[in-house]
């Protein structure tokens, strides 16, 4: 039966961290915890939540859990989930959470030998579009237009890497995408992720009030409307078929979602010299 | 620690026992989230969406560890969540 909110873990397993208050990043590592439980396994490279989550002698996470070396969260995930299954341990899951820019760029090799081996492990990509613990830098996954420190006049001239087709290319046992402003979506892939034997990949939303310039409370209103304008979409991949889980219910409103956000207010120059809202 | 007398589980959990290993936030808030139980349903949406899990399942708050960041106050459609200046709490 379908997991609902009321289901979740009640105790917190990722409680006390140091993310900037309203960070989207935390409360998807937050709530995937309270799905998976104490049995999961949690392995973070560099990134926002290591830096927020491990802070020695302080540990956030109240179930086991690694920091890996940037490019190695898929490795360090099979040689845990191997490791462990090695000692007769069975009860577990290995979950990993990484950013955009550990998933889409540096991590993506690791992430690709894992799923062509078809190692158990559950990848969960946590998605701000930049990396931020360095201080917002352009990814992979920076969207079009979005404005990072090392994209500063003209906002990135790139569009967003599709990672949930490349991990379909890889032959994916199972994907999904999902937002942290429908956290019901980002449950239920989860609670099903964890029911398959072989490599899951999920992709999940999760704004930052600093780097994408808004307000600390917008978080959730944000990752909701990225989905409903069309700028995010929530879809699953199984089975070599792909389901589209929730139509966009106000395109038109795509302008409004840019302009709420101070990532996108480009240089006025460049933007009416180029029709930038527009394009 | 020989393999064989290794435990045939995860080890306990630290943290719940022991308390958290994690100083409190509580000072880095300027408002403070108030619950109106005269207006709350218990629709539990403040406490799904906390990305500090500052609120529990029974609606108590952990002002330890609450960073004061508004999210709970605009996801409940009730309005009975108000942020509150924390000045006046001083
Ligand atoms: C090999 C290596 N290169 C660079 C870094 C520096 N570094 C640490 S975190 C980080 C940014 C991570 O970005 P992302 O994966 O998107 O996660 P976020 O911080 O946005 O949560 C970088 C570049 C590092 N730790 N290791
Ligand atoms: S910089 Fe952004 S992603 Fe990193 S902890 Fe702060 S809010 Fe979260
Ligand atoms: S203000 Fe933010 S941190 Fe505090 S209880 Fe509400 S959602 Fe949680
Ligand atoms: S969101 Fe509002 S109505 Fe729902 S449980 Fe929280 S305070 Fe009560
Ligand atoms: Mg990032």
């Amino acid at each position: 039966m379908a997991m609902s909110a009321r289901d979740l873990d009640k105790r917190e397993f990722f409680f006390g961290h140091k993310a900037c208050a309203g960070c989207g990043g935390s409360l998807a590592v937050r709530i995937a915890l309270k799905v998976l439980g104490e049995r999961a396994v949690s392995v973070l490279p560099a990134g926002c939540m290591s830096a927020v989550g491990f802070n020695f002698p302080q540990l956030a996470f109240t179930n086991n859990a690694f920091i890996t070396p940037f490019a190695a969260t898929a490795s360090v995930m099979t040689g845990i989930e191997a490791g462990l299954r090695q000692r007769g341990i069975d009860d577990f899951q290995v979950v990993g959470f990484a950013g955009d820019g550990g998933t889409a760029d540096i991590g993506l090799q690791a992430l690709s030998g894992a799923i062509d081996r078809g190692d158990n492990i559950l990848y969960i990509c946590y998605d701000n579009e930049a990396y931020m613990n360095t201080g917002i830098q352009k990814s992979g996954l920076t969207p079009y237009g979005a404005k990072t420190t090392t994209t500063p006049y003209k906002g990135s001239r790139r569009h967003k890497k599709d990672m949930l087709a490349i991990v379909a290319a890889n032959g994916v046992d199972y994907a999904a995408s999902a937002s942290i402003g429908y956290l019901e979506d980002y449950i239920r892939k989860i609670e099903k992720a964890a029911g398959i034997t072989g490599t899951k990949y999920i992709h999940v939303l999760a704004p930052c009030p600093v780097g994408w310039g808004f307000k600390t409370d917008e978080t959730v209103d944000i990752a909701r409307e990225a989905v409903d304008v069309g700028a995010w979409s929530l879809r699953e991949y199984e089975n070599g078929e792909w389901k589209l889980n929730r139509e966009p219910s106000r395109p038109q409103d795509l302008e409004l979602y840019m302009k709420r956000q101070g990532r996108f207010k480009i240089e006025k120059q460049y933007q009416e010299e180029n029709n930038y809202a527009g394009e | 620690m020989p393999l064989k007398s290794l435990p045939n589980k995860a080890p306990e959990l630290t943290a719940f026992e022991g308390g958290y290993l994690v100083s409190p936030n509580g000072g880095w808030r300027s408002v403070r989230p108030v619950i109106n139980m005269n207006l709350c349903v218990h629709c539990g949406q403040c406490y799904l969406y906390c990305p500090d899990g500052t609120i529990s399942p029974e609606l108590c708050l952990d002002y330890n560890f609450c960073k004061g960041c508004g999210i709970c106050a605009k996801m409940c459609k009730r309005g009975a969540i108000t942020m509150q200046k924390e000045a006046d709490y001083a």
